[in-house]
C-alpha cells in the first residue's frame, strides 16, 4: 500500500503500473540508460555567468542573431534589441498578460521567458498580425469595431491571446471566453467589449 | 536578477552529475531546473532565489513530456505543461479531478508554459517570503522569524503550520494528486526512485526552508495516478477572491465510489488552507458505510477542520475550509459517470 510506503521505494513499477499499454516499452530509454550507465568523470571549467549568449530570435518570419545577456528576457530582448516595442511590459512578473505572445503558435508571457530558451523557435508578436498590405489580422478589425480598449495598453496582448484563445477551441461560449481571457488584464475594464470583440473575430473566422 | 549561467540538458543521464538543488535547499542554491520557468524567473527577479546556474530540462520533452494511459492507470511525464493534461479528453473524463485543478489554476498563458513537475514545486505566495525588504523569513533566512505570525496572515495556513512558519502551499493539481494516492517518480543522483506524491511534501516544522524530502540533485521525473474506482466520480472545488485567475483560500479535492446508496470510498485533500497539500483521512474515514447526505457531508468538514489553528485574519478560513469540503463532496456525489 502507498499509504506507509514511507520513504521506501514505491512498489508501483512503471511497467507494471500501465500494464497493456504498447507504449510503456518504448518510453524514456534515457531514465532506463541512466540506471547502467557509468557517470562521465570529465570536469568543465567554470562558465562565466556575463558572458553574453548568441541568440538567433525568429520573430514574425524575421532571423535576428542577438548577443543577449542570459538574464534577458523575451519581452526585453523584443523591446530593446529587437525593436519592437508593441508587446507591453506591465508587471513583469507573469500577473497582467500585457506581455503576451505565440511561441511555437502557442501565447506565453514573454516576461517570465528567457530569450535564450526560444532561441530558433517561431515567435508572434502584435506586429506579426497585419498582411505586408497592412490590411489587419480579424481580431484587430473586431477591437477596433468593437470598441475593445481605452488606453490601448493591454491591448496588444489582449490580441495576441484573444487569437490563441479561438486556435484552442476556448471561445465556444461566452463564459469560456471570460474564463480563457483572464490572464490579461485591462485596467480600463474594456472586457464586456473585448469579449465581444473575440465572439465578433471568432464569427468571421467560422464564418 | 542576479547573473547566472544558463545551459540546456543533454539528457536525464547527463543531468545526474549535474544535479540542481534549488527545491531542496530555497533560495541560496548554485542551480536550479527550469522547465516553464513561472516560478523561478518570477522569484529570481525578486531576488528571492538566487541560482548561479539555471539547466533548463525543456530538451528532455522526448522523455519526459508524455501522457500515457495503461490499464493499471494514468502516467504524466514531469514536462506535460499544464495545459495539454488539463485538456486532454481521458484525463477529463477518468480523473476530472486533476483535470479540473489544472484548469481552475494560473491563466492560460501560464498553464501553456508551467510544467507539472514545476507545478508542485511552486513556492508560497506568502507576502513576507516574496518581499526581501522583510528580514524575517524563516523560509528565506532560517533562523530570522516569521513576520507573517504577527503581520497581515490573512492568505495564511490554518492546518499544518508551526511557531516558524505559517505560509501556504499555493497549488491545486497536488491535491488531487494526493486525493487519488498518485507517486512521483524521481531521478536522483543514485538512480530513479518512486514515492508516495503525499510523502514529497514536509510540513515547515523547525525547518521552513526545507519543503520537500527531495535531494540536491533530484528531478521530478512523472507521476502515476492509479485507477482507482473513486477516479471518475472526482471533482475539485476552488474558492477565492475572484472567479478566475486567483489562488484559492479554500479548496477541496474529492473522490467518491458509491454503491447502493453507500460510500465505498472517500478522499479529501485540502488547499488553500495548509501549509502542505492536505489529505484529511479522519474526514473520510467517518464517511465509509453512509449515505451521502448534506449531514454527512458536512459532518466531513467539521472533521477535517479540527486541528485547524487560525491567526489574527485567517480564522474565516476554518467556516468557509468546512463548507468547501461539504460542497465539493455534495457535487461529487450528484455527478452522473
Amino acid at each position: 500500500m502507498l499509504d506507509d510506503a514511507d520513504d521506501k521505494p514505491c512498489a508501483l513499477s512503471r511497467r507494471g503500473f500501465l500494464g497493456g499499454a504498447s507504449a510503456a516499452g518504448a518510453a524514456l530509454p534515457l531514465v532506463a540508460e541512466a540506471a547502467t550507465k557509468p557517470r562521465t568523470g570529465r570536469s568543465v571549467a567554470a562558465p562565466d555567468a556575463r558572458a553574453p549568449a548568441q541568440v538567433t530570435l525568429r520573430v514574425n518570419g524575421t532571423d535576428h542573431p542577438l548577443s543577449l545577456d542570459t538574464r534577458t528576457t523575451l519581452l526585453d530582448a523584443l523591446r530593446e534589441k529587437v525593436g519592437l516595442t508593441g508587446s507591453k511590459k506591465g508587471c513583469d512578473h507573469g500577473q497582467c498578460g500585457a506581455c503576451t505572445v505565440h511561441v511555437d503558435g502557442k501565447r506565453v508571457l514573454s516576461c517570465l521567458t528567457l530569450a535564450v530558451m526560444v532561441a530558433d523557435k517561431p515567435v508572434t508578436t502584435i506586429e506579426g498580425l497585419a498582411r505586408p498590405d497592412g490590411r489587419l489580422h480579424p481580431m484587430q478589425q473586431a477591437f477596433i469595431d468593437r470598441d475593445a480598449f481605452q488606453c490601448g495598453y493591454c491591448t496588444p496582448g489582449q490580441i495576441m491571446s484573444a487569437i490563441a484563445c479561438i486556435n484552442e477551441g476556448h471561445a465556444k461560449t461566452h463564459s469560456d471566453i471570460r474564463e480563457y481571457m483572464s490572464g490579461n488584464l485591462c485596467r480600463c475594464a474594456a472586457y464586456p467589449n473585448i469579449v465581444a470583440a473575440v465572439k465578433q473575430a471568432r464569427d468571421v473566422k467560422e464564418g | 536578477m542576479r547573473p547566472f549561467t544558463y545551459e540546456r540538458a543533454a539528457s536525464v543521464d547527463a543531468l545526474r552529475a549535474r544535479g540542481g538543488d534549488a527545491a531542496r535547499d530555497g533560495m541560496k542554491t548554485s542551480r536550479a531546473f527550469v522547465a516553464g520557468g513561472t516560478t523561478l524567473f518570477d522569484l529570481m527577479k525578486l531576488d528571492v532565489m538566487q541560482p548561479d546556474a539555471v539547466i533548463d530540462i525543456n530538451p528532455l520533452a522526448n522523455d519526459l513530456g508524455r501522457i500515457e494511459v495503461g490499464g493499471n492507470g494514468l502516467r504524466l511525464g514531469a514536462l506535460v505543461r499544464m495545459s495539454e493534461a488539463a485538456d486532454d479528453p481521458r484525463i477529463n473524463r477518468d480523473f476530472p479531478v486533476l483535470a479540473q485543478s489544472l484548469t481552475l489554476a494560473a491563466s492560460p498563458q501560464l498553464r501553456n508554459m508551467a510544467s507539472l513537475g514545476g507545478n508542485v514545486l511552486q513556492r508560497t505566495r506568502c507576502h513576507y517570503f516574496r518581499d526581501t525588504s522583510w528580514a524575517n523569513c524563516n523560509k528565506r533566512n532560517p533562523g530570522s522569524g516569521c513576520a507573517a505570525l504577527e503581520g497581515m496572515n490573512r492568505i495564511h495556513a490554518v492546518l499544518g503550520a508551526s511557531d516558524n512558519c505559517i505560509a501556504t502551499y499555493p497549488g491545486d493539481f497536488a491535491q488531487a494528486l494526493i486525493a487519488l494516492d498518485a507517486v512521483v517518480e524521481v531521478q536522483g543522483r543514485s538512480g530513479k526512485r518512486t514515492l508516495a506524491f503525499e510523502k514529497l511534501h514536509r510540513v515547515p516544522a523547525d525547518t521552513p526552508r526545507i519543503e520537500t524530502v527531495l535531494e540536491p540533485g533530484d528531478l521530478i521525473t512523472a507521476f502515476l495516478i492509479p485507477t482507482i474506482p473513486a477516479a471518475r466520480r472526482s471533482a475539485y472545488l476552488k474558492i477565492r477572491d475572484r472567479e478566475s485567475y486567483e489562488f484559492a483560500l479554500a479548496s477541496a479535492a474529492v473522490a467518491l465510489d458509491i454503491a447502493n446508496g453507500q460510500v465505498r470510498d472517500a478522499r479529501i485533500a485540502l488547499g488553500g488552507v495548509a501549509t502542505k497539500p492536505w489529505r484529511a483521512r479522519e474526514a473520510e474515514k467517518a464517511l465509509i458505510g453512509k449515505k451521502l447526505d448534506e449531514d454527512a457531508a458536512r459532518r466531513a468538514g467539521e472533521i477535517a477542520f479540527q486541528g485547524a489553528a487560525p491567526r489574527a485574519h485567517n480564522a474565516f478560513k476554518v467556516a468557509l475550509g468546512r463548507e468547501t469540503v461539504a460542497r465539493a463532496l455534495m457535487h461529487a456525489a450528484q455527478m452522473e459517470i
